[in-house]
């Protein structure tokens, strides 16, 4: 096993109105991995990429970056180590999907010259040559998940942190953006951490599956998924994929059964 | 063109006539000797004045115009013209039978009359107010966005300065126009650009900080992470963000500051050269020239609606292709 690139020492996160979003987080993550959280809601799973992404401010615990990391990359320089992909597409309404893959670029003040074939590029590799001077409304909901990939591509991160990128897709168009990313990830090679709700979109993507437990956020099984890349569609529909499934399904299963076990909520207790 | 119009007043009027409601000649004549020089109605007819269509309105569509039929016969024009005309002869009516004298109710027919006859004393003014009105209205918009621009900047400067906004915003204009006035009695037009400004400029200040302040929260998490700074978030995310909001609160202004230029001017009362429309309608109703009072007030009224118009199609040229307001809704 490679010497880990990430490593998250007891982390715990407690927001301000007193819930604890996570408790006692450890994990390691080693380079070029890709790791899938699962859980339900309110698991602090989205708090685990915030806060690797330094978007909040730790209760407890460290987050530490292996040796192996872009460290010494100056922190205003185009290439970024992190990349983050939000569960919207998040993109500028007023500029094209030109400019909205540029704009990492731009605000690390790279020239436009220099700029644009990395961003062709990225538009390349997600598949979306030819809507360049498109504007995010005029783009499907797929597209617009693509735009935002590709700007998150297009500083070449070494690490890329998703927040159920394509929870607000459709089947169809989930599991065909699946199958892309897995491609990209097996050319790139980036490490990559990709929360999710679904238990088969984490099983197809990842080598590990994290699964964790709500009130108070916290890993309740790792599972490594030892399936080989690169994985067809064949592998959806393969005996070993509904193992895994599965499994997951059974250890998140054990997950919300903590959570069923407490009391309701108030709402919940006055409408019955 | 206006001899066509004049042909078709009289026509309605002679129209009218033939029903026994034709009491216009006499109504004319109220207006005695100061009003004789209105005599030359031929001369004074003869600059183009285009508003004077607006009267009679889409009436005129029907006769053959340089501009294509077909772009104005659209079910939203015709709609509210066909009431605007309905509203117009109604008013013709019930005036002639009721017998209104025209110093307390003039018919629409009576007031273009007037329009046309008075555009030479009337026009000039308009342009005076306009002009007073288009300075406060830049000043608004400027300040207003700088302002907020600065609000953004630091909550303690917002809270600190928000509230004497709000209250400079709910004194009434009309009760400090009369200090501002003597503040500025070397300047009658400084003190009506500042009695229109206070007026115009709340909006756009409030209008742009909400719009500064409702980024959207994944965009400034996404420009955290990528070390944005300070004033790049401002000019790449929040500027832009908030350019529907100040486009909102400029179509407001742009009426307000009309506004206010015309209260201004009905406090000042200044005369002479430099006399608005606003004065003009002073001295109509000092003189019981109601009909012309109707004209001023017809000019003023085309001029807001011009000047919300030429806003409404300011923003949707600036927010184009990308804003809800803009873009139709199935795509």
């Amino acid at each position: 096993m490679p010497a880990p690139l990430l490593v998250l020492n007891h982390v715990s996160k407690v927001y301000a109105n007193g819930t604890v979003a996570l408790q006692d987080m450890s994990l390691a993550i080693p380079e070029g991995q890709f790791v899938s959280l699962v859980g339900p809601s309110g698991c602090g799973k989205s708090t685990v990429l915030r806060l690797i992404a330094g978007l909040g401010q730790l209760t407890s615990g460290s987050i530490e970056w292996g040796s192996n990391c872009q460290q010494n990359v100056p922190s205003r320089s185009a290439e970024s180590k992190l990349a983050f992909v939000f569960q919207e597409p998040a993109l500028l309404p007023w500029a094209t999907v030109m400019e909205n893959v540029r704009l990492p670029l731009k605000l690390a003040g790279e020239p436009k010259e220099k700029a644009d074939p990395k961003v062709l590029q990225a538009l390349q590799q997600v598949g979306l040559q030819g809507f360049e001077g498109s504007f995010p409304r005029e783009l499907s909901g797929g597209m617009r998940m693509r735009v935002s990939i590709a700007r998150a591509l297009v500083t070449k991160p070494q690490v890329l942190l998703m927040d159920e990128p394509f929870g607000a897709l459709d089947e169809i168009t989930r599991s065909k953006l699946n199958s892309e990313l897995l491609q990209l990830w097996q050319e790139q090679r980036w490490t990559v951490i990709f929360v999710t709700h679904s238990i088969y979109e984490a099983v197809y993507l990842s080598n590990r599956v994290v699964v964790m437990a709500a009130r108070p956020g916290r890993v309740v099984a790792d599972i490594p998924i030892e399936a080989p890349y690169p994985r067809s569609e064949d592998f959806r529909t393969s005996p070993l994929y509904n193992d895994y499934c599965r499994e997951v399904a059974a250890r998140l299963r054990e997950a919300m059964a903590d959570v069923t076990q407490e009391p309701y909520p108030p709402l919940v207790r006055r409408l019955r | 063109m206006l001899d066509r119009l004049a042909s078709l007043l009289q026509f309605l009027d002679h129209q009218l006539g033939s029903l026994g409601v034709g009491i216009l000649p006499e109504h004319l004549s109220w207006r005695g000797p100061a009003r004789a020089l209105g005599g030359a109605v031929k001369e004074k007819l003869r600059p183009e004045p285009r508003r004077e269509a607006e009267v009679p309105g889409p009436g005129l569509s029907t006769s053959p115009q340089r501009l294509p039929l077909g772009k104005w016969l659209k079910p939203e024009v015709i709609a509210p013209g066909m009431v605007g005309l309905l509203f117009l002869g109604l008013w013709e009516v019930g005036v002639r039978l009721t017998g209104v004298p025209p110093y307390l109710l003039p018919g629409p027919i009576l007031v273009a009359k007037t329009l046309v006859q008075e555009w030479g004393s009337l026009f000039p003014s308009l342009l005076v107010t306009l002009q007073v009105t288009v300075v406060a209205f830049l000043l608004a918009a400027v300040s207003g966005l700088l302002l907020a621009v600065l609000f953004t900047q630091s909550k303690w400067i917002e809270r600190s300065f928000f509230p004497y906004a709000v209250v400079l915003q709910t004194t009434p204009i009309v009760s400090i126009a009369p200090l501002i006035i003597i503040w500025l009695r070397h300047n009658t037009f400084a003190a009506m650009v500042v009695c229109a400004w206070i007026v115009a400029f709340f909006p756009i200040l409030s209008n742009t900080t909400l719009g500064l302040n409702s980024v959207d929260h994944n965009l400034l998490n996404l420009f955290q992470l990528y070390k944005a700074n300070r004033w790049q978030t401002l000019i790449y995310l929040r500027l832009p963000s908030a350019l529907p909001y100040f486009l909102g609160g400029l179509r407001i202004s742009g009426g307000l500051s009309l506004i206010g230029a015309v209260v201004a001017e009905f406090v000042a009362g200044s005369g002479g050269e430099r006399a608005g429309i606003a004065y003009q309608i002073l001295i109509s109703s000092f003189n019981l020239q109601v009909p012309r009072m109707f004209a001023a007030l017809v000019l003023l009224t085309g001029l807001g609606v011009l000047i919300f118009v030429a806003l409404s199609a300011l923003s949707n040229k600036i927010l184009g292709r990308w804003h809800e307001s803009v873009v139709p809704r199935n795509s």
